[in-house]
């Protein structure tokens, strides 16, 4: 089997890989580049335990393939924080202890970090619907509901603040 | 309290690895010159395995071995146990049939492994595994449940496909006292078979040293200890001294990790028979089919009520699946998790309880969450409402009429158990209150003028945690004991590493154990590290199940703790010339009593490393262990209430109100426990709502993947309102019961009260999906 090169964005960093054509962009992240935040929970995009973000699309990286990430521009969990400073997502996740086990957590932070780039202000019904793709078997969601409304309003105090700081 | 001390709701230090993607689990580790196995399954529930021709798939480039059951029986592995021998009603033992890890004649369901096959790369291990040429001759598979006591044998031996003819209880007195009860209510029940579905899938990892002999077992184990021990005392894989097994980061088990599976078992003779380390990985269509499942009961039950409506008795028969084999402890969830428990909070006089347990081509059968527990609070709370019903009495006061008071603790119920402490009526008040019972009425009201049906429904529920004591359940049948192992390594410069035989897999316990240790010797939450899940670094444990954890395994950490405490007011009392009996230890200090000389436990700590003022008599060094059996059970109690709303025209269940109040003795951490209560009310919604394990008559499951198995999603709950009530246990040095399972014990059957209060009884069974309940209302 031949393989492909691939020249993408990972996280920021420019990434060159080879890999299988039948190989999904969940296997590259976690056998290829070490990325293994996104884990297998089903593997037909039913639990999205393995959401990542193409192109500011959120996406199951089980169900995309390697070589379609070619030029594109891929997040993952690991490039969530900056640096040592917690995105304010993982910090009301750690705040309402919105995780238990773990396993699907680096999912639902990126299925919850592409919400709110997408809808700042989402009502509680909107941030369920919004996570109704991702299976949590432990935390019966409740917690993360909450923890996902009070980063809401955390990221909207920022950019607020941002917003009047640009204006002076 | 202190900001990080008991009832603290400390941040759990665990989260940071895991909101950064950097857990560990079982699939994230890999091993240089890793290998890759695919199972051989059964495509058939019953089926004689006649030939296994895997020349074509040898044949694959990269293809190391395909190995049989016939190739492992030939080594000499053993099967796999039932570590819970059940006695039957004439006094005989239960009839345990031979599990076989790998299959090596006859596979008996679908999904049930034969062979196992290594290779280079995943991708040429599956292709070779398409490539072997099995020989099946098919027979006709046993799938009902009620019908496979007079059907066709499974297993050689196993007259009328029946494992085991159980009773508990006074049969006799609970007839009669039935035969002369003002009201008798009657109720036919189902508990639905659930597939557990942590979202991490087993995986394994071998690695075997030949240089030294060395095995070691990577897998997602709730109990890494006991799995070494099975794998050694019976299986025979590896002398135990020659086999580690870790347990890492486990992402989720409600009981379905506890279980020694054949999957492991093979990964790690695999891995020395290839010389290669092999890893394995489920995917989810394994996980459905090869996951011990839970529940699968089929129950008759009665009621008797004298003419004030207290109970007078209740004689309950259930037929328990078992599925094709007996899991680890498999025998013992439908009986002494079960019977045990069908008292409720009730000071019912006559109890009796007969269980079958039964042999099907299906899956085999253990512990769920809750383990026999939702399954007797189901039949307990469902009967006890529908009573209420017959009798026109309020379904709250009916049970408040029943209730064990306070004054009456301990209490002996009429199965075998006996209530430490608790105090019913206080959960069911809070609960009442925090539901606002008093404004159902206007809210159904409500609904009605909307089109809409709504009901209420409660259960009051107990549980019994922390299996115990040891020789108690080993009389009962237990193969091992019941205890856990705790050790205390105070360092030299006074931080503390601490090892536990308890085993977190979300439980938060790194968190927990951390606050009742640092709590207890008065030194920083922060130097204190919890290792677990490694039998090469933890003594001895029997891990984490049945909520067994902070009340068995915390118990063990404070025993170790008051060893340490005793030694270090000796060193204090020869360093500070006192009598040791005038050195008390408090808020990290050793202190003579009536003076201001002192010590701090990190100064205690050196001087024992360093002993060059120390008493002659004591060994240095400060490092105890203990192992802590407890004297009962612990019974974490409570009332759970749901109300749902139910759609007429499309027969859709929305549970808009969910109200838990839970006495779990004294709680460490409220922010862990109310997470708990929650996740275990979220798989309850899903056992009243959704879920359903199903095979058809051929024995093919055909709820196999998240598109036919419904799983409960984030829009499928509400905001869940839980509370505590403090009722302390009074055997353990926490006073703590336990709160891993209540959530699924109690919500099941508040649910279906619920939703029966809504739309009638019917012979709705769980789940109670749009289709059943359209049904129900429209006949």
């Amino acid at each position: 089997m031949n393989g492909v090169q691939v020249s993408t964005t990972v996280n920021g960093d420019v990434e060159e890989f080879v890999c299988h054509p039948g190989e999904t962009l969940l296997e590259v992240l976690r056998n290829r580049l070490g990325l293994t935040g996104a884990k297998e929970g089903c593997g037909t995009g039913d639990c999205g335990a393995c959401s990542v973000i193409v192109d500011g699309q959120l996406v199951c990286s089980c169900l995309v393939l390697g070589a379609e990430v070619e030029g594109r521009k891929v997040a993952t969990v690991e490039g969530l924080a900056d640096g040592n400073r917690l995105h304010p997502l993982q910090d009301k996740f750690l705040e309402h202890a919105a995780l238990q086990c773990g396993i699907c957590t680096p999912g639902f932070l990126v299925a919850a970090k592409a919400l709110l780039d997408d809808n700042p202000d989402p009502t509680e019904e909107e941030i369920r619907y919004a996570l109704a793709g991702n299976l949590c078997r432990c935390t019966g969601y409740d917690k993360i509901v909450r923890a996902v409304d009070a980063a809401a309003a955390e990221l909207r105090k920022s950019s607020k603040k941002k917003a009047s700081g640009r204006k002076k | 309290m202190s900001d990080t001390g008991i009832g603290a709701s400390v941040r759990r230090r665990e989260d940071v690895r895991f909101i950064t993607g950097s857990g560990r689990y079982t699939d994230d580790i890999n091993q240089p010159g890793q290998t890759y196995a695919v199972f051989l399954r059964s495509p058939h529930a019953r089926a004689k395995i006649s030939a296994v021709d895997s020349s074509a798939a040898l044949a694959v480039n990269g293809v190391h071995a395909v190995l049989t059951g016939q190739d492992m029986a030939a080594d000499g592995l053993g099967d796999l146990p039932c570590g819970w021998l059940v006695k039957q009603k004439d006094g005989s033992d239960m009839v345990s049939a031979p599990h076989p890890p790998l299959a090596h004649t006859v596979a008996n369901y679908v999904g049930e492994p034969y062979g196992i096959v290594i290779a280079e790369t995943l991708a040429a291990a599956r292709e070779a595994a398409e490539l072997v040429m099995t020989e099946f001759d098919e027979l006709e598979p046993i799938v009902d449940l009620t019908g496979a006591r007079g059907a066709d044998q499974i297993h050689e031996g196993v007259s009328g496909n029946l494992a085991y003819d159980w009773e508990l209880g006074e049969k006799a007195a609970t007839e009669a006292a039935l035969a002369g009860a003002a009201h008798v209510t009657r109720i036919d029940l189902t508990n639905n078979r659930l597939i557990p579905n942590a979202m991490e899938p087993r995986a394994a990892l071998g690695v075997y040293e030949s240089a030294t002999g060395e095995h070691t077992l990577y897998t997602t184990s709730q109990n890494p200890h006991l799995e070494r021990l099975i794998l050694s005392a019976f299986v025979q894989v590896a002398p135990e001294h020659k086999l580690r097994v870790v347990a890492p980061d486990v992402g989720g088990g409600f009981g379905s990790k506890i279980f020694v599976y054949a999957e492991e078992t093979a990964v790690i003779w695999a891995a020395r028979k290839v010389g290669r380390p092999v890893k394995w990985t489920a995917d989810r269509s394994e996980s459905f089919l090869a996951d011990a499942h839970g529940r699968d009961h089929v129950t008759h039950a009665e009621l008797g009520l004298d003419a004030d409506g207290r109970f007078v008795a209740l004689k309950v028969q259930t037929t328990a699946n078992l599925g094709a084999y007996l899991s680890t402890f498999g025998s013992s969830v439908p009986t002494y998790l079960y019977g045990t428990l069908l008292a409720g909070q009730y000071a019912t006089p006559n109890i009796y309880v007969e269980v079958a347990g039964v042999y099907t081509n299906t899956a085999p059968v253990d512990a769920y969450r809750g383990a026999g527990r939702p399954e007797a609070t189901y039949v307990v709370e469902r009967i006890v409402e529908t009573a209420a019903r017959e009798l026109g009495r309020d379904p709250a006061e009916l049970r408040r009429l029943n209730m064990i008071r306070p004054d009456q603790f301990p209490y002996e119920t009429p199965v075998a158990l006996v209530y430490d402490t608790g105090d019913y009526e206080a959960s069911l008040d809070r609960a009442l209150e925090h539901v606002d019972y008093a404004g159902f009425p206007a809210r159904r009201a409500a609904s009605e003028a909307a089109g809409r049906k709504r009901g209420i429904g409660f259960a009051c529920y107990i549980e019994a945690c922390g299996l115990a004591p040891s020789q108690l359940a080993i009389q009962l049948g237990a193969g091992v004991g019941l205890y856990e192992s705790g050790e205390i390594r105070v360092n030299p410069t006074g931080n503390v590493t601490v090892f536990t035989g308890s085993h977190s897999h979300g439980q938060g316990h790194e968190t927990t154990f951390a606050q009742v240790v640092s709590d207890k010797f008065g030194i920083p939450f922060e130097d204190v590290e919890i290792v677990h899940g490694d039998t090469g670094r933890v003594e001895f444990g029997l891990g984490t199940y049945g909520s067994r954890s902070l009340a068995v395994g915390g118990s063990a950490l404070v025993s170790a703790a008051d060893k340490l405490i005793a030694k270090g007011r000796k060193i204090a009392a020869h360093m500070l010339e006192a009598d040791v009996d005038a050195v008390e230890f408090s808020d990290g200090q050793f202190l003579v009593r009536d003076s201001n000389q002192a010590l701090s436990f990190g100064e205690v700590a050196f001087a024992a490393y360093v002993p060059t003022n120390y008493p002659t008599d004591l060994e240095p060094g400060f490092s105890e262990k203990a192992f802590y059996d407890p004297e009962n059970f612990t019974y974490p109690a409570g009332t759970h209430i749901a109300e749902v709303e139910v759609d007429p025209a499309t027969g859709v269940v929305t549970l808009v109100n969910f109200v838990a109040v839970d006495d779990f003795g004294h709680v460490i951490n409220p922010m862990i426990v109310d997470g708990q209560v929650h996740g275990g009310v979220a798989q309850g919604a899903g056992q009243a709502l959704l879920e359903h394990g199903i095979y058809d008559d051929f024995g093919q499951l055909v709820t196999g993947s998240y598109m036919d198995y419904c799983m409960p999603r984030a829009d499928d709950v509400p905001d869940f309102l839980v509370d505590t009530t403090v009722t302390p246990c009074t055997h353990n040095p926490l006073g703590v019961k336990g709160c891993g399972e209540a959530g699924a014990i109690g919500s099941p059957a508040a649910i279906m009260n619920a939703v029966t209060d809504a739309v009638g009884d019917n012979g709705l069974s769980m789940p109670a999906t749009p289709e059943k309940v359209w049904r129900a209302l429209h006949g």
